[in-house]
This record gives C-alpha cells, sequence and structure tokens, in this order.
C-alpha cells in the first residue's frame, strides 16, 4: 500500500519507540505536521527551536534514548544549529528532523531555502538529505541508528517537502547496511594483559571517569576496578554521577574548577585510567606539564581521540563498558593506602578554604544556595544548568550520586541550555524532581520557554542566581583584564514578574534569612517555581587553574583565618 | 615525509565534501586528493597524500573513519605499491625547439600530445619525483600552464596496506 512521505516518517518514528518530539511547524514541514496527529507521539510546541534541539538533548541524557526534535526549513533549521553543535560536543544522541525545499527548488534560493546539510556537517555525526518519498524509511532507521550507537551524536534529516507529501511503498527496514560503520565493543586481549600490568605496579594510580562512563552505562564497571583496586577516581564535569560523590575514592570534579586534591593527585600520580574522557583543555591545564610522571591508560571509543590532545603509553579502543568487563577480573586486590593519606591530606586544605564554613554574614552566596538546595532536595534532583558560574558552583556543591543526574553542557559551553534541557528531562522523569540552576544571563537566553513549560504541565523549579553580571567573564576580566568590566554589567528584568506573567509562582530572594523559606515554598508548590535570588555580585569561582597554567596553579580561595568557625 | 592513504568511500552525493569538510575542519594539510571509480559501481576510491610532517598519518585515518561513507583506509606508504601521477603541461615552444622539447619527454617515457604554433602540450605519467625532474627540464624552455591529477596508488599482488586504527575497517586486519 502506497502512503505519503511524512506518514512513513511518523511511522518510523513509532517504530523507533519515540513518544515525544519537540519542535516548531513552518511552510516546508507542513505535511509532516499536517499528519501528527493521527500517532500517539507526543509534540511539544517550543518558543525557539533553540529549545527543541536542548530540550531533545536533556530528554536524551535523562532517558538513555534518542531525542527527536523537528524545525521547518530555512531560520528553523539554523535556529537548531546551537542545540545541535552542543549535543555534537557532548556525544549526546539526538535525531533533527528538518523540512526543506521542494527538491526541483533546491539550488534555486527558494524562501527560506538554506543549504541546512553544508551548514550542519561538522557539527552533526552524519546527516542526509531526502529528495524521496521512498528514501524515507531507510534514512530514519539508519539515523536512529548511528546516532544511538558508538560514540553518540546527533543525526539531521532534511526531508524536502516533495518527499512528505509524495508516496511510496512502506516497508520498514529491519535491518540497517552501513558498510563503513563498525563501532567497537571489544579491545583485544594483548592490551588488557599489558593494562593489568601497568595498575599491578602502579603506587599512585588516579582513574579519570568521562562522559563515556554515563553512555556506556558502565558505572558498575567503574564501581568495581575503583573498589578492587583501591584506586581514587577523579570526574570530568560530563563524568560526575558515574561515580557516586559519597564515596570516599571520589576526588570530585578535576580540571580548571576541579577540587585542588583532586587536580594535585593527577599531577602527581604515577597512573592514569582514562575512562571515556577526551583530555580537553579544561580537564588538563597545560599539555606540556600534565601528569608529568603517569603512565597513561586510555579507553576510548573514538580512535581519533587516542593521542589526540595527551600521547597515551597504552591506548584501548572498546567500548568502556564491555572493556572493563573485561579487564577487571584480570587485576589484583589493590592497596594503596599511602598514596590515599597524601590525598587526604590535600583534601584537608581544600576543607579549610570552603566558604561554607564562613559564618552566615547575612548575605547571599549563590554557593550557599546551591548547597541548600541540594540539602533541601535530599541531594536527589535532577540539576540542569546554564553555563557559567552558577554552573560551575553547582558541580562542586550539588555532589550527584547518580548518571545524569546533572545535565549540563560540557563542550560547547552553551548558555541558555538550563530551562530547555530541564524540560527535556522532565518528560524523561516527569515523577522525579527537577531543578534548573540558572545564571540571569543563561536564563535570559531561553526563559521563552518558561510559556513552554507552563503549556506542558511540567513540574520544575528554577533558581537563578542573579549577580546582574556576566559572571564567569566578569571573573576573568577580574582576575586576567584588570578588572575592566567590559560588556558584563547586566540590567535583568524582574524575574519574578516574568513569572507571574507565565503564571508561574515565584519569590525574590535578597539575603541569607530567606533562603528557607523559599526553598519550603518551592517543595510545597506543585507545578514550576522561580526564585529569584540576588546574590553577591562579585563572587568567583574558586579554584581556578588559568587557561594554559599547569593543573595544580590554582588560583585559590584567600584563606581568611578570622572568618573560619573553629571546629 | 609524505604519507599516502587509500580511502574506500560510499559512491554516493556529498561524500567528496565530507572528505574535503574534515579535513578542512581539523587543519589538516593535504598534498594532493584524488577521486575516482573503482570496479564496483557503488564505491569510490580516494588517494590521499599528507605531509606526516603537520599531521599523523594514523589520525588522518581515524578521523576519516567517523565519516560513516568511509568503507576501508589504508595507508601504503611503506609498502610495496605502484604509485603515479599524470601531469600535462603547455610549454613554449618555436618550431625549432619542438625536437629538443620531444626528445626530453621520451627520455622519461612521456610524450607530446598536442602541438601549436608557438607551444605544445607534453603529457607525462609517473611518479611525483619522474614528473618533478622533467619539469625542472622543461621551466627553462618555459612552461606556460601544467595540471596534475594528484597521485594514484595501488599496492602490488596480495600486499596490504597498514590499517593503524583497531577495529576500523572491514577487512579483519587490526594492528594497533
Amino acid at each position: 500500500m502506497k502512503t505519503s512521505g511524512a506518514d512513513i516518517l511518523w511511522e518510523c518514528l513509532v517504530r523507533e519507540g519515540v513518544q515525544t518530539v519537540f519542535g516548531l511547524p513552518g511552510g516546508a514541514i507542513m505535511p509532516v505536521y499536517d499528519v501528527m496527529l493521527k500517532y500517539p507521539i507526543h509534540h511539544v510546541l517550543v518558543r525557539h527551536e533553540q529549545g527543541a534541539a536542548h530540550m531533545a538533548d536533556g530528554y536524551a541524557r535523562a532517558s538513555g534514548k534518542v531525542g527527536v526534535a523537528i524545525a521547518t526549513s530555512g531560520p528553523g533549521a539554523t535556529n537548531l544549529v546551537t542545540g545541535i553543535a552542543t549535543a555534537m560536543m557532548d556525544s549526546v544522541p539526538i535525531v533533527c528532523i528538518t523540512g526543506q525545499v521542494h527538491a526541483h527548488l533546491i539550488g534555486g534560493d527558494a524562501f527560506q531555502e538554506i543549504d541546512v546539510t553544508g551548514i550542519t556537517l561538522p557539527i552533526t555525526k552524519h546527516n542526509y538529505l531526502v529528495t524521496r518519498a521512498d528514501e524515507v524509511a531507510q534514512v530514519v532507521r539508519e539515523a536512529f541508528h548511528i546516532a544511538r550507537s558508538g560514540r553518540p551524536g546527533p543525526v539531521l534529516i532534511d526531508i524536502c517537502k516533495n518527499a512528505q507529501t509524495e508516496e511510496a511503498d512502506f516497508i520498514y527496514p529491519e535491518k540497517v547496511f552501513l558498510p563503513g560503520y563498525h563501532p567497537p565493543s571489544h579491545a583485544p586481549k594483548s592490551v588488557m594483559v599489558k593494562a593489568a600490568e601497568l595498575i599491578r605496579e602502579a603506587q599512585r594510580p588516579v582513574i579519570l571517569a568521562g562522559h563515556g562512563a554515563l553512555i556506556s552505562r558502565a558505572s558498575a564497571e567503574l564501581q568495581a576496578l575503583a573498589v578492587k583496586t583501591q584506586t581514587p577516581v577523579a570526574m570530568t564535569l560530563l563524568g560526575l554521577g558515574s561515580f557516586p560523590a559519597s564515596d570516599p575514592l571520589s576526588l570530585g570534579m578535576m580540571g580548571m574548577h576541579g577540587e585542588a586534591y583532586c587536580n594535585m593527585a593527577i599531577q602527581n600520580a604515577d597512573l592514569l585510567i582514562a575512562l571515556g574522557m577526551r583530555f580537553d583543555d579544561r580537564v588538563t591545564g597545560n599539555l606540556r606539564t600534565y601528569a608529568p610522571r603517569a603512565k597513561k591508560i586510555h579507553i576510548e571509543i573514538d580512535p581519533s581521540e587516542v593521542h589526540k590532545n595527551v600521547r597515551v603509553d597504552l591506548p584501548m579502543v572498546g567500548d568502556l563498558k564491555t572493556v572493563l568487563a573485561d579487564l577487571n577480573p584480570l587485576l589484583d586486590e589493590g592497596d594503596h593506602n599511602e598514596w590515599l593519606e597524601q590525598i587526604a591530606e590535600w583534601r584537608t586544605d581544600s576543607h579549610e578554604r570552603d566558604i561554607l564554613l564562613w559564618p552566615d554574614d547575612g548575605k547571599l552566596y549563590a554557593v550557599r544556595v546551591i548547597h541548600d538546595i541540594w540539602k533541601a532536595t535530599q541531594g536527589e534532583a535532577t540539576v540542569t544548568t546554564g553555563v557559567g558560574q552558577h554552573q560551575m558552583w553547582t558541580a562542586q556543591y550539588y555532589p550527584v550520586a547518580r548518571p545524569y543526574q546533572l545535565i549540563t553542557s560540557g563542550g560547547s559551553g552553551t548558555m541558555g541550555y538550563g530551562l530547555p534541557s530541564a524540560l527535556g528531562a522532565w518528560f524523561a522523569h516527569p515523577d522525579r524532581p527537577i531543578w534548573v540552576v540558572d545564571g540571569d544571563g543563561s536564563f535570559q537566553m531561553t526563559q521563552a520557554e518558561l510559556s513552554t513549560v507552563v503549556q506542558e504541565g511540567a513540574n520544575i523549579k528554577i533558581a537563578i542566581m542573579n549577580n546582574n553580571f556576566l559572571g564567569m567573564v566578569r571573573q576573568w576580566q577580574e582576575f586576567f583584564f584588570e578588572s575592566r568590566y567590559s560588556g558584563t554589567p547586566m540590567r535583568g528584568p524582574d524575574f519574578a514578574k516574568i513569572a507571574e506573567a507565565h503564571g508561574i509562582p515565584s519569590r525574590r530572594i535578597m539575603q541569607s534569612d530567606e533562603v528557607q523559606p523559599a526553598l519550603e515554598f518551592a517543595s510545597q508548590t506543585s507545578g514550576p517555581v522561580v526564585l529569584d535570588f540576588h546574590v553577591e555580585k562579585e563572587e568567583a569561582v574558586y579554584p581556578m587553574v588559568p587557561t594554559g597554567a599547569d593543573l595544580d596553579e590554582m588560583i585559590r580561595r584567600p584563606l581568611r583565618e578570622a572568618d573560619l568557625v573553629s571546629s | 615525509m609524505q604519507h599516502t592513504l587509500i580511502a574506500l568511500v560510499e559512491n554516493k552525493p556529498g561524500v567528496l565534501n565530507r572528505v574535503s569538510s574534515l579535513f578542512r575542519r581539523r587543519n589538516f594539510n593535504i598534498e594532493s586528493l584524488n577521486v575516482g571509480r573503482t570496479e564496483k559501481s557503488d564505491i569510490s576510491r580516494m588517494t590521499i597524500v599528507v605531509d606526516s610532517q603537520s599531521v599523523e598519518a594514523s589520525r588522518v585515518e581515524a578521523n576519516l573513519y567517523k565519516l560513516v561513507n568511509v568503507i576501508d583506509v589504508q595507508d601504503v606508504t611503506n609498502q610495496p605499491a605502484v604509485a603515479r601521477d599524470l601531469a600535462l603541461v603547455k610549454v613554449k615552444s618555436s618550431p625549432e625547439q619542438r625536437a629538443e622539447i620531444a626528445n626530453l619527454a621520451s627520455i622519461f617515457r612521456g610524450k607530446i600530445v598536442d602541438v601549436a604554433p608557438d607551444s605544445v602540450i607534453v603529457e607525462i605519467t609517473g611518479t611525483e619525483d619522474k614528473i618533478e625532474s622533467l619539469l625542472e627540464l622543461l621551466k627553462p624552455i618555459g612552461v606556460l600552464e601544467m595540471v596534475r591529477t594528484g597521485q594514484v596508488a595501488m599496492v602490488r599482488g596480495n600486499a596490504l596496506g597498514v590499517r593503524h586504527t583497531f577495529g576500523a575497517g572491514n577487512n579483519g586486519k587490526q594492528p594497533l
């Protein structure tokens, strides 16, 4: 039986298990929208397509499934671009479906014709231009397979209007045939033995867990490795949640704003076991002086990441969960008491500088607010963030216990990611508490999605760390540009009124004694809430490794002994 | 040092663009890139020459495999292989000079394929070295125009190119 390309598209999405799509209609995608209502898939109408891509991304991270965003041709598609790049940098499986002008008009600069496959070529794992209805089923099948397998990533399908309206036989392809696509799984035996040897010989080993540990769902194997060999675990921003922050072996986050003791451990290690991470400049600092005494094992699914930034001694290309399952039985039980004691000593110094120990002076410090949110939610909420100081503070002061409990834009650092990704994550787990910790700068980039939140009845709590600055840039200006605050002071709107205009209950919090009542108010309110915390304007994120400095050359929070509570 | 890679890719629209876009994106400097059909209608073959001073061949190979349409990549640099480049060279030539040019060309097994009143076109096939040598001799006479195909290469007999990327490709040869 012949059916339209638009119907074939939805039939395929249903077969892929898609339950929710995020999108915004327009001329070139109208035939797809026209038949949408026939299918058991919920469509979330976004206010800007960037939101659709971030929602699909947040949904994908929270659910472990492929997120789907839909947009029309031209500006609809280009508005997706930031969200696609965000998903690409963080290896998140999303499929973006965009309308395109009629195939015979391509190249003629028709209304809303933009070369979308050209634009998205370097920011997608793969993309397709579909010009005929009979290509739709095969392409959708391949797109989902490519997006979710191997090192995941965004796949874009640009569908010409005629391919949506023309009819073809719907034959669902049971198998995918991609002659050039073979994601690795096991690493060879020979490197296993070598790895076991390096781990056995190490006196001061550190595990570096990245996003790959979450993607590969290797938390159990990671835990087994760490506990068996008594190796402490440092995590990248996106690796947080792969290993419980509460475990004594956890070193927390590494890198530019990582814990000082974590970076000290890495710099003094004699073995780094890097798992599903790519030695980004934000985690290595100066490459020439990075972990100079450490041998390096790199377990990584993408061969192009091997030796890219850091030359390693033993690359193991494969799927992390599979490789660790193969490797763990070969390992002996380890004992690194001396090394762990040394790290504990460094940890004491960090603890003494912790701002949480400062006496309450009535002022609002963002880190304390975030810590209070952690306490109020029993540390169990899923938290999404924008990008900037509030993001780093959340990584530091909202310690997480499970994969994707923290959802944040790492590689591309996309401001505005917090609110839409939270809505996506809410669709994955509507029963779980979800908080957005945002900055006033980030929030304003995608705050239009507040009305989407309301339209969908999503229960999302939003906490804005409002310091009337683009805070992270301001901090860099303070540290590295002689405090010339160029382009960073920001007069924001009254967020409480913006919330009110959407029918969202809200509170403005000006001083420390208002925090608890506000958090209670949020937890007692059944729907969304906006909390506008007017925090100290010129606080900085500590510690900080300046760009290009050695990883253990950190700017530390000044130790103000007079302010310390004697313990 | 130059590295020569052979890539088999799906013969689909846009694949050359994907490959060249990758090189641009990753800042790989390519000495030459040749694309053509193969014995299989659905597969095209690229011969890529990179300067391994600027980028390691293994990195180029690993990145090529990130493209879904790339089926197989081999490094044939140190393998027994035949490598050829073809050049057409338009040389300024008075009627009296033609014999001299024909003579030079024939030493390099090249030939004159077109004669005009004041120029000739020399065709030469061979390794890059050989073509460079002939060019050196033609330059003093006056090279007006030159075009080269870029290198194409094929391993001899049953020899295999090196695959640096573990687990990649179809042929089960997986050195690390």
